[in-house]
């Protein structure tokens, strides 16, 4: 019953919206330039359907290889920040700075950089957008980690690294999903910034920038409702990460 | 009998911002194997840093801290902490929390001797059936019987306790004075226990050493002339009432007030 309402209720708000929306497009009877209506996108999945394969499978391991880019790179930071006030003082400032900047302003540098490397551009945005939350949320979580924490096993002589694998890592693991939930969104919009406004680009961006130069609006909505799913799947595959691996968290919360 | 701990001329100081802050100066405890030594000392006065002197998580600035005929220059496994705040691991089960010691003192124990040993120490406390509760699960009073098992489940020299009760109310902290009083009995441990609460250290203490105000010294060493197998009650004998004015007193004094003014 539970779980039959876990799953009923956000599928009843899905089609209330595609209701809604198909509505307001009738009522107000926009042209598909203005706004595609619903009934118009399954023509536009069954006309390119291997296009959206493709395009999303692209998308999806470009976005999972720039995270996990951000989760290595992010946790080491953290990890020298949380561990030394020197290297917290000193990097602060930088990620801080670093975070500020636009990131739409990195694609032409990027672009740049290495030119034709579209792949790599992309994996490299996702990363770059992605590990800020990450390094910050470690590196806050084993910074606060009151000392009586490290004591029980420092006491016992136990190695640094032993009472990080043993103490620090596992507390500091509800932080560190809470940031990757933002990580993971964040990445997602890295790798379809470079998509769209590369010009011989890949993945479902590069699908969206065909249907505008084209005029096909319904194809060009059919891919943000792609990108939507895209990003829910992504989203959710963290939670059950979070489930799996922090769930007491959870159950201390309640 | 041979002192298990032996602190001589002890002295410590803190770098704070606006220059050293001198915590301990001038402490001189001995513990003979087996005995119960309590501590107290006004708020501030150094107490937890003494028990960080004696786990060997610092080093005093002079003076000698020795273990079991040695001296104490960085921790050792034959050592056992027990703090205010039980810091179980939520992670973890209770069960495990109590292994937690053995998996970094005893990594080739067979996992079926660890669960054996922490059983029978949760059994020992009154947590038997809990063994699979998460800590937030239990009550403060079970928290800290949880702490105390995982203090003592690799069968430490010394167990170190900085106001294990201090947080709790005072039903069940003298449920755990009792609970104490009968680990004592069965496990082998020497232990130094930092208290505020005068009836604890007589009813706990074989002596209770009062440091001064900070910086801190030895101030004043009482025997409690009590026997091993002793009951709340006798907290309410005259000879009891004697000793707890004595304690009383003196911590007055190192206060820094007058001992005979209210
Ligand atoms: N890491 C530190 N750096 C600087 N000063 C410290 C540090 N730890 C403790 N102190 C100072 O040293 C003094 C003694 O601290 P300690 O924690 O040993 O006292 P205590 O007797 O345990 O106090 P309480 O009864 O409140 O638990 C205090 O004034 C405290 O501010
Ligand atoms: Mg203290």
């Amino acid at each position: 019953m539970q779980i039959l309402r876990k799953i009923a209720v956000p599928i009843l708000a899905i089609l209330a919206f595609l209701v809604v929306w198909e509505a307001l497009v009738q009522i107000n009877g926009w042209p598909n330039y203005v706004m595609a209506s619903p009934s118009d996108l399954p023509a536009a999945y069954a006309q390119f359907w291997e296009l959206f394969l493709i395009g999303s499978w692209q998308t999806l391991w470009r976005t999972v290889a720039g995270l996990g880019l951000a989760v290595v790179f992010g946790l080491l930071l953290g990890m020298v920040m949380g561990f030394s006030q020197i290297m917290r003082d000193a990097l602060y400032p930088l990620l801080v700075g670093f975070n500020a900047i636009p990131k739409a302003t990195l694609v032409p540098v990027l672009a740049l950089l290495f030119i034709g490397q579209h792949d790599f551009n992309t994996v490299m945005m996702a990363f770059l957008i992605s590990f800020f939350p990450i390094a910050v949320s470690v590196g806050i979580g084993l910074s606060t980690l009151e000392p009586e924490y490290r004591d029980i096993l420092r006491s016992l002589g136990a190695s640094r690294f032993t009472i990080f694998r043993k103490i620090a890592l596992p507390k500091t693991l509800p932080e560190f999903f809470g940031a990757l939930k933002v990580s993971v969104t964040l990445a997602f919009i890295g790798t379809n910034l470079v998509e769209i406004v590369s010009p011989h680009g890949r993945g479902l961006g590069a699908l969206f920038l065909s249907g505008q130069t084209n005029s096909n609006y319904p194809l060009m909505f059919a891919v943000l409702i792609a990108l939507a799913v895209l990003g829910i799947v992504l989203y959710y595959a963290v939670v059950a990460l979070e489930r799996t691996f922090a769930g007491w968290a959870e159950r201390q919360a309640t | 009998m041979k002192n298990l701990i032996e602190i001589k001329g002890v002295r410590h100081s803190y770098k704070t911002r606006s220059g050293p802050l001198p915590v301990l100066d001038g402490l001189d405890i001995s513990v003979p194997k087996g005995e119960f030594c309590a501590v107290v000392g006004p708020s501030g006065c150094g107490k937890s840093t003494l028990t960080r002197l004696v786990a060997g998580l610092m080093k005093p600035d002079a003076g000698e801290v020795w273990l079991d005929g040695q001296k104490v220059t960085s921790p050792r496994k034959t050592v056992g902490m027990a703090f205010q705040n039980p810091v179980l691991l939520e992670w973890r089960t209770i069960l495990d929390n109590v292994i937690l010691p053995l998996e970094i003192v005893a990594p080739s124990m067979p996992r079926r001797d660890r669960v054996a040993r922490a059983e029978e120490l949760l059994e020992m406390v009154g947590l038997s059936g809990f063994e699979a509760k998460r800590p937030s699960e239990l009550s403060g009073g079970m928290r800290q019987r949880a702490s105390l098992c995982r203090a003592i489940v690799h069968k430490p020299d010394v167990l170190i306790m900085d106001e294990p009760f201090g947080a709790l109310d005072n039903f069940t902290r003298e449920d755990l004075w009792q609970t104490m009083r009968d680990l004592r009995a069965k496990e082998p441990f020497t232990a130094v226990l930092i208290t505020h609460d005068l009836r604890e250290s007589a009813f706990l203490g074989d002596q209770v050493v009062v440091l001064s105000g900070r910086p801190a010294r030895t101030q004043y060493i009482l025997d409690i002339d009590l026997p091993q197998d002793r009951t709340i009650d006798m907290l309410y004998t005259p000879i009891a009432a004697d000793m707890l004015h004595i304690l009383r007193d003196q911590i007055k004094i190192a206060q820094g007030r007058d001992p005979e003014a209210a």
